[in-house]
């Protein structure tokens, strides 16, 4: 099986070790993984801001870059939720179709095809985890990641109240519609200091540089961390 | 395409007005939480749920795609059975068919079931500039009338008072009360709601309905609701006037099967409501003589011209949306300057009105998909909601914007392999030195415009010394 | 004010410019019949009602009488329907007007008027009795204007649920009316209260 890391843009500039935690983690199960340097961008910032037409030349570069791996594995459940979700209507074919199908989030690569739940981590430490909307209403990823969670050694979960309500980032949204945005990241952020965690988990960076933006500015000592780098931890 | 859905303020700027006010933001809270798990514990209940969703939508869809077909149906059985059927290109024609039926009856004042299609057609206002006084006699659009404010919910109209804030309109504005005595307790409230409307109901010659369902085979409209305040206009008043959207139809009378499960669960989030009342045209010796159905189109065959956004005519009005809402439960309904708010509000107005006004409503959603599972039509709201976007950004195309010159040269950028490695360096080299600025927290407090609007109320991370494929190619040269 | 023509015209001519989508497939996967006999239907109909704040009692046929006359104890008077048999109404003791259609709003806004139907089918799974107009439910205002109703259900008229209630109905074009539990709001912080215009007090026989 020919695996490659789809690492998002995001995390290649600004999470470059959410990427390497996702190698670690999965060479430590045994497999290989390759980067394909033709890959940039999934496009949804633009499709989702209405784009289309500025969008569909990453849905073509991404189908291109792809298309010879049996499993695209990435760490971010928006993006896999665009190239599953919205490719297939964005630009209907049955080479997008195929590779959307064969693009996965971490966790689902993780728990439905390779039937992985313990990876061998170690963790000792306090943490909630906040499933993100895409994760939660788009992949259906339930509870895959807390089952990854569960199995890491040292590691206590702490429920988070409102966990499944949106922290308010929504890409351009929280540009567009700073107030909204910002009240709904305060509830958020309450939601993440009550629980006492030392670590905040989630399955999408830009979601974590929401929240952990704002727990920042609260001067909340809560660590905003991709759920990746946990499973790396040993 | 006329009526009370088209907002005057752009939603940002009408959402600051409303994010202002601490109590609305309680009394928001509070109520949409209530309903919220009132909802999944009877859809909970349900275990083909699913099942009655995807019928649901489908029955929706059927409609739209036989309409003018249903419709000739629907006029025909109703017709036949004794009512007089209507019918009205946009608000300003239904309220004259009212007005002009209202009018031809001598009567000054009628009374009213809640209705969505008279609210968005704005008859009350019309009503009153010919001299007829509409009487609202659902507890919450009284509490709106009383106040004289707005709605603000689709189901629960003021949603946005507490109820200190109600017996304080009702101490205030009910001729009929006892001020010193009333209390806020609920059961107390709606005594005096109860005592006020009483002689009304008994009196009034005229009463005016919209209805929930309307069955094309038989000509029979419905109306769903739980105080008997719907009942009573339905049945006392000698002339019936029901306001009906063309795409309330049901083909047939079976298919309430469906919806009659799918609604109360999904908007007051009862097993069943207190009263559904079902009629068709006259009944002699029971209840009006006099029934005329007024069919409004009111910019629904534009939506219904979107292959895309003809979803939204799905809607039931049952408010599940706005109930899950992240976006309304913080500023409410009115920040959506029409009469339909929350997520379907979003992409039902600006459809309805045309293009150019509500242009920053499908902006109004994180796009957290809340709605989307709410939906018992199984209506993609952020679909459709990203669809508008597209439709106004491709609008705008022969016009300059900065958005569209930022994405293009991103879109530029990040398809081609060195550009997009050339452009990741700059990014991380430029920011080296903002790691001065950030200090020890290693995060910006402030951002130029536009991301200033980020560094408002959170802090901006700043790129690591090393990107990911750096990493890589280092990783791997050997 | 006569229809008009042109605004009809237009409405059918702009729902067939939008050229709506081609026919559409209905699934009808949903539970349309009633589950497997032997549930407990009378059970879980008077749990639906309890829960509704409606009263409940069963009784056997021949204690009928005596159950319908403790729950009229407090009325002045009754209004019935010309349908509803005279052993119903046969214990109470205070004045019966059977209601030929002449019975005012007034008459049955006085004080102390309860009003005595039958219905023509009940849901057990949602507490819904629905009422056609039959002979033993009569006009619409009867169960409406008076403040208290006593709805008699006879146990072979309960179905389990809402489509196959649906389906018993003789006639779906004449009035219906579809009851559960009494009057009630959610409008005042969305949590359900008792007693808005409809009858406050709701009380169901379940007679087998």
């Amino acid at each position: 099986m020919r695996i490659a890391l789809f690492v998002t843009c995001v995390n290649d500039l600004m999470f470059p070790d959410t990427g390497k935690a996702v190698v670690t983690v999965l060479e430590r199960l045994g497999h290989q993984v390759e980067f394909p340097l033709a890959q940039s961008c999934c496009g949804q910032m633009h499709a989702n801001s209405g784009y289309r037409e500025e969008a569909l030349p990453l849905v073509a570069n991404f189908v291109k870059t792809f298309s010879a791996y049996d499993a695209i594995v990435a760490p971010s459940a928006s993006c896999v939720a665009m190239v599953r979700e919205s490719y297939p209507r964005l630009a209907p074919s049955p080479s997008v179709s195929a590779v959307a199908e064969r693009t996965y989030e971490l966790s689902e690569f993780l728990v439905d095809e390779l039937g992985v739940t313990d990876v061998g981590a170690r963790f000792p430490h306090r943490v909630t985890y906040h499933p993100t909307c895409h994760g939660l209403r788009m992949l259906r990823l339930g509870d895959r990641p807390r089952r990854l969670l569960e199995a890491v050694e040292g590691l206590s979960l702490t429920p988070l109240s409102g966990a499944e309500e949106c922290c308010g980032f929504g890409g351009t949204f929280a540009l567009k519609n700073p107030g909204v945005s910002g009240a709904m990241l305060a509830d958020k952020c309450a939601a993440v200091v009550a629980t006492s965690a030392e670590y905040l988990a989630a399955a999408d960076n830009s979601c974590l540089t929401h929240i952990g933006g704002g727990l920042s500015r609260g001067s909340s000592p809560v660590k905003p961390i991709h759920y990746a780098q946990i499973l790396a931890s040993r | 395409m006329s009526g009370n859905v088209v907002t005057r303020l752009p939603f940002p700027v009408a959402a600051r007005r409303e994010l202002g006010d601490e109590q609305l933001r309680r009394n928001l809270r509070k109520a949409t939480h209530t309903i919220r798990d009132k909802r999944l514990r009877v859809v909970g209940e349900v275990p083909d749920w699913e099942p009655l969703r995807v019928a649901g939508a489908a029955i929706k869809d059927d409609v739209l795609a036989r309409l003018p077909d249903l419709l000739e149906q629907f006029e025909a059985a109703a017709t036949a059975a004794g009512a007089t059927v209507h019918w009205a290109r946009d608000a300003e024609e239904a309220c004259a068919v009212v007005a002009a039926l209202v009018q031809a009856t001598g009567t000054a004042e009628v009374v009213k079931v809640k209705s969505m299609a008279t609210q968005e057609i704005g008859l009350n206002e019309a009503l009153e500039a010919v001299g007829i006084h509409a009487v609202e006699t659902d507890l919450a659009e009284l509490i709106v009338q009383l106040a004289e404010d707005t709605p603000s919910h689709i189901l629960v109209p003021a949603i946005h008072y507490n109820r200190t804030q109600i017996r304080d309109i009702f101490a205030s504005k009910m001729a009929d009360v006892d001020a010193t005595t009333l209390t806020d307790d609920p059961p107390a409230l709606a005594e005096a709601a109860r005592r006020h409307l009483r002689s009304r109901f008994l009196s009034t010659k005229v009463g005016i309905s919209g209805a929930n369902f309307a069955i094309a085979s038989t000509g029979t409209l419905a109306v769903v609701e739980s105080e008997g305040n719907g009942r009573m206009c339905l049945t006392l008043p000698e002339t019936l006037i029901s306001v009906v959207g063309i795409e309330k139809l049901l083909p047939t009378f079976a298919d309430l099967e469906v919806f009659l499960q799918l609604l109360p669960r999904s908007s007051t989030g009862e097993r069943m409501n207190p009263y559904t009342s079902l009629w068709t045209g006259v009944t002699p010796g029971d209840g009006p003589q006099t029934v005329h159905i007024v069919l409004v189109d009111n910019g629904r065959t534009d939506t219904l011209a979107d292959p895309v956004g003809r979803q939204a005519l799905r809607c039931i009005r049952c408010s599940a949306c706005l109930n899950v809402c992240p976006v309304y439960e913080r500023v409410g309904g009115h920040a959506y300057g029409s009469v339909y708010p929350g997520p379907i509000g979003a992409i039902l107005s600006p459809q309805m009105s045309g293009e150019g006004a509500n242009r920053t409503l499908p902006y109004a959603s994180t796009l957290c998909g809340a709605c989307f599972d709410a939906c018992p039509v199984r209506i993609d709201i952020p679909q459709v909601l990203v669809h508008l976007r597209q439709s106004g950004v491709d609008a705008a195309r022969g016009r300059p914007s900065a958005e569209r010159t930022a994405m293009r040269t991103m879109s530029y950028v990040m398809r081609d392999r060195r550009r997009y490695a050339a452009a990741l360096r700059a990014a991380r080299r430029g920011a080296a030195p903002l790691r001065m600025v950030a200090g020890r927290r290693g995060a910006l407090r402030r951002l130029p415009w536009p991301l200033s609007a980020w560094t408002s109320v959170r802090d901006a991370p700043l790129p690591p010394k090393q990107t990911f494929r750096e990493w890589w190619a280092r990783e791997h040269s050997s | 004010m006569s229809t008009r023509p042109d605004a009809r015209a237009e409405v059918l001519r702009r729902v067939r410019a939008a050229q709506p989508t081609a026919p559409v497939r209905v699934p009808r996967d949903y539970a349309a019949d009633d589950g497997p006999a032997g549930v407990e239907l009378v059970d879980l109909l008077v749990d639906r009602l309890e829960d509704y704040k409606a009263a409940v009692r069963r009784c056997t046929a021949d204690a009928l009488p005596a159950v319908v006359g403790e729950y009229l104890a407090g009325a002045e008077s009754l209004v019935a329907p010309a349908g509803v048999p005279e052993t119903w109404l046969s214990s109470f003791e205070g004045p019966v007007a059977r209601d030929s259609g002449a019975l005012t709003v007034a008459d049955l806004d006085a004080p102390g008027v309860a009003v005595l139907t039958g219905c023509a089918v009940a849901i057990a799974q949602t507490g819904t009795l629905i009422l056609d107009a039959g002979p033993d439910q009569g006009r619409r205002l009867l169960t409406l204007v008076p403040d208290h109703h006593v709805c008699v259900v006879r146990v072979d008229q309960i179905v389990e649920r809402l489509p196959a209630a649906l389906r018993r109905l003789a006639d779906p074009t004449r009035p219906l009316t579809m009851i559960s539990g009494p009057s009630a709001t959610s409008d005042i912080e969305l949590n359900r209260v008792e007693g808005v215009h409809g009858p406050r007090r709701l009380e169901v026989v379940i007679v087998s």
